[in-house]
């Protein structure tokens, strides 16, 4: 029956930042597997939706539940892998030394260590300063500590940005392996180009849900060729698909 | 609460420590060249035999308070709290594991002030060195521990420097170093019984003047501890999971 529950089930969300609703009845249902792209622009709440799926955010109302358990609670903390805008890692420890220090805190093997080195091709950098990687090492490193302990969901805000365009097509390639290997991945961007690699696409503006479809079906729905195009098509009927 | 993530916490803490050795430095050395100079500053006067006990607790206090409340608040400016709160960490984990590494720290801070303090100084101390030396060490895990509970209520390092003013000053100044606490007026007074620091203060005079029997020192030494525990206590309930 759990494994039959939906990877993420949101019903009526209502949050509230400071004295503005980000989003205010929110519903969205992810299957499992599979890597859901969450566009939009900036500020269309995309990272508050991630928050509250990862069990961070403070709700005013409506449920979410994760993997067959409400968000954020303890049974999840090993399963949900999230990396945030902010690379949330120590600037003054290495790499390596990051990354053993969550693996103890997730009681993870310390040979996942060396695993999500190699995943996120941090190798070479392991025994670096975090402080002192580039901004494309910083969140490749951050990434590597949200794959530890193998999650099986991973929700990602904005993992590509500020990568060159090498390392965010490597970075896509990692994301459609652990797709393969049955992780599911929520992935947000404001890069619309990225959205052709997503299995689905959710875009956002001013926390409501403009469309829910697959890259192909939204393309064909609003009649054009790209996803950019798409979003504007949409923005500008105003109609939700 | 689980032992090995607690201490995998305070190992973390201490190895970024590690990586800077001027932190270190500065920890280590700065209270002791404090002293020195209040020590010379009255060279030709007793007054650094009674204010010099004092001394010992209000320097490593104040320092392990700020570097305290700056540490931990980076870590939740930076979005590692956010994310090990997403983990398998609990609060007290996370409380503990700082405590613990700071409280080593502050354990070879105090040992080198009162070191100092006595054997270059020339400070008298009438009772145990031993005795004098807990207590200067409970009070820098005093700090701490307050500096932790204090982070929790700022969102900015503008506000965690104020907190300095705000909620150590007080003590000092309330804590008998000025004047001894029973010349205070009577309002004053009381409530000066009920900050933490006077404790401190009166625990390591009483060890340096010899003044009170032992009994009295380890009963200040159990009110520092409660306070201590009453801040951690209070820092894990202000640590949230969600944050709006």
């Amino acid at each position: 029956m759990v494994n039959n529950s939906p990877a993420v089930r949101i019903d009526g969300l209502r949050v509230r930042r400071g004295k503005s609703m980000v989003l205010d009845g929110f519903g969205l249902e992810l299957p499992r597997g599979g890597v859901t792209g969450l566009l939009g622009p900036s500020g269309s709440g995309k990272t508050t939706l991630m928050r509250a799926i990862v069990g961070v955010q403070t709700i005013a109302g409506g449920t979410v539940t994760v993997l067959g358990e409400p968000a954020g609670s303890a049974a999840l903390r090993h399963r949900v892998g999230y990396v945030t805008q902010a690379s949330s890692v120590y600037d003054d420890l290495t790499v390596r030394q990051n990354l053993r220090y969550f693996a103890r805190v997730l009681g993870a093997p310390a040979a996942d260590v060396d695993r999500v080195l190699a995943e996120t091709d941090l190798e070479s950098h392991a025994d670096a300063l975090a402080g002192s990687l580039s901004g494309g090492q910083l969140s490749r490193a951050s990434l590597a500590a949200a794959l530890l302990g193998s999650p099986e969901l991973l929700v990602l805000d904005e993992p590509t940005v500020g990568l060159d365009p090498v390392l965010r097509v490597d970075l896509w390639a990692l994301f459609r392996r652990l797709a393969e290997g049955g992780v599911t991945l929520l992935v947000s961007s404001h890069v619309m180009d990225e959205a052709t690699r997503c299995d689905r696409l959710l875009l956002l503006r001013e926390g409501r849900l403009l469309a829910d479809d697959s890259p192909a079906g939204l393309m064909r729905a609003t009649g054009t060729t790209d996803a950019e195009d798409a979003f504007l098509a949409l923005i500008r009927s105003g109609v939700s698909l | 609460m689980t032992l090995s993530r607690t201490l995998a916490t305070a190992g973390r803490v201490l190895a970024q420590i590690r990586h800077d050795p001027r932190t270190i430095g500065l920890l280590l050395v700065v209270p002791s060249l404090l002293i020195g100079l209040v020590a010379w500053l009255f060279d030709t006067t007793p007054v650094f035999q009674q204010i010099g006990p004092a001394m010992l607790g209000l320097f490593p206090f104040i320092i392990m308070f700020l570097v305290t409340s700056i540490a931990t608040l980076r870590e939740r400016r930076s979005g590692t709290l956010e994310r090990l709160l997403s983990l398998p960490l609990s609060k007290l984990d996370f409380i503990v594991g700082y405590t613990l590494a700071f409280g080593l720290l502050a354990v070879l801070q105090a040992g080198i002030a009162t070191g100092f303090a006595v054997l270059v100084c020339g400070l008298e101390v009438e009772e145990s060195l031993w005795l004098l030396l807990a207590v200067a060490v409970s009070d820098a895990v005093l700090g701490t521990t307050l500096g932790l509970l204090a982070s929790a209520f700022a969102r900015t390092e503008f506000q965690v420097v104020q907190f300095m003013p705000a909620i150590v000053f007080p003590q000092v100044l309330l804590g008998g170093v000025l004047i001894p606490r029973d010349q205070m007026p009577d309002v004053l007074h009381a409530i000066s019984d009920w900050l933490p620091l006077s404790h401190a203060i009166d625990a390591l005079n009483a060890v340096a003047t010899g003044s009170e029997d032992d009994g009295y020192v380890t009963g200040q030494l159990l009110v520092i501890a409660a306070f201590a525990l009453g801040a951690v206590a209070l820092g894990s309930v202000t640590l949230r999971r969600r944050t709006p």
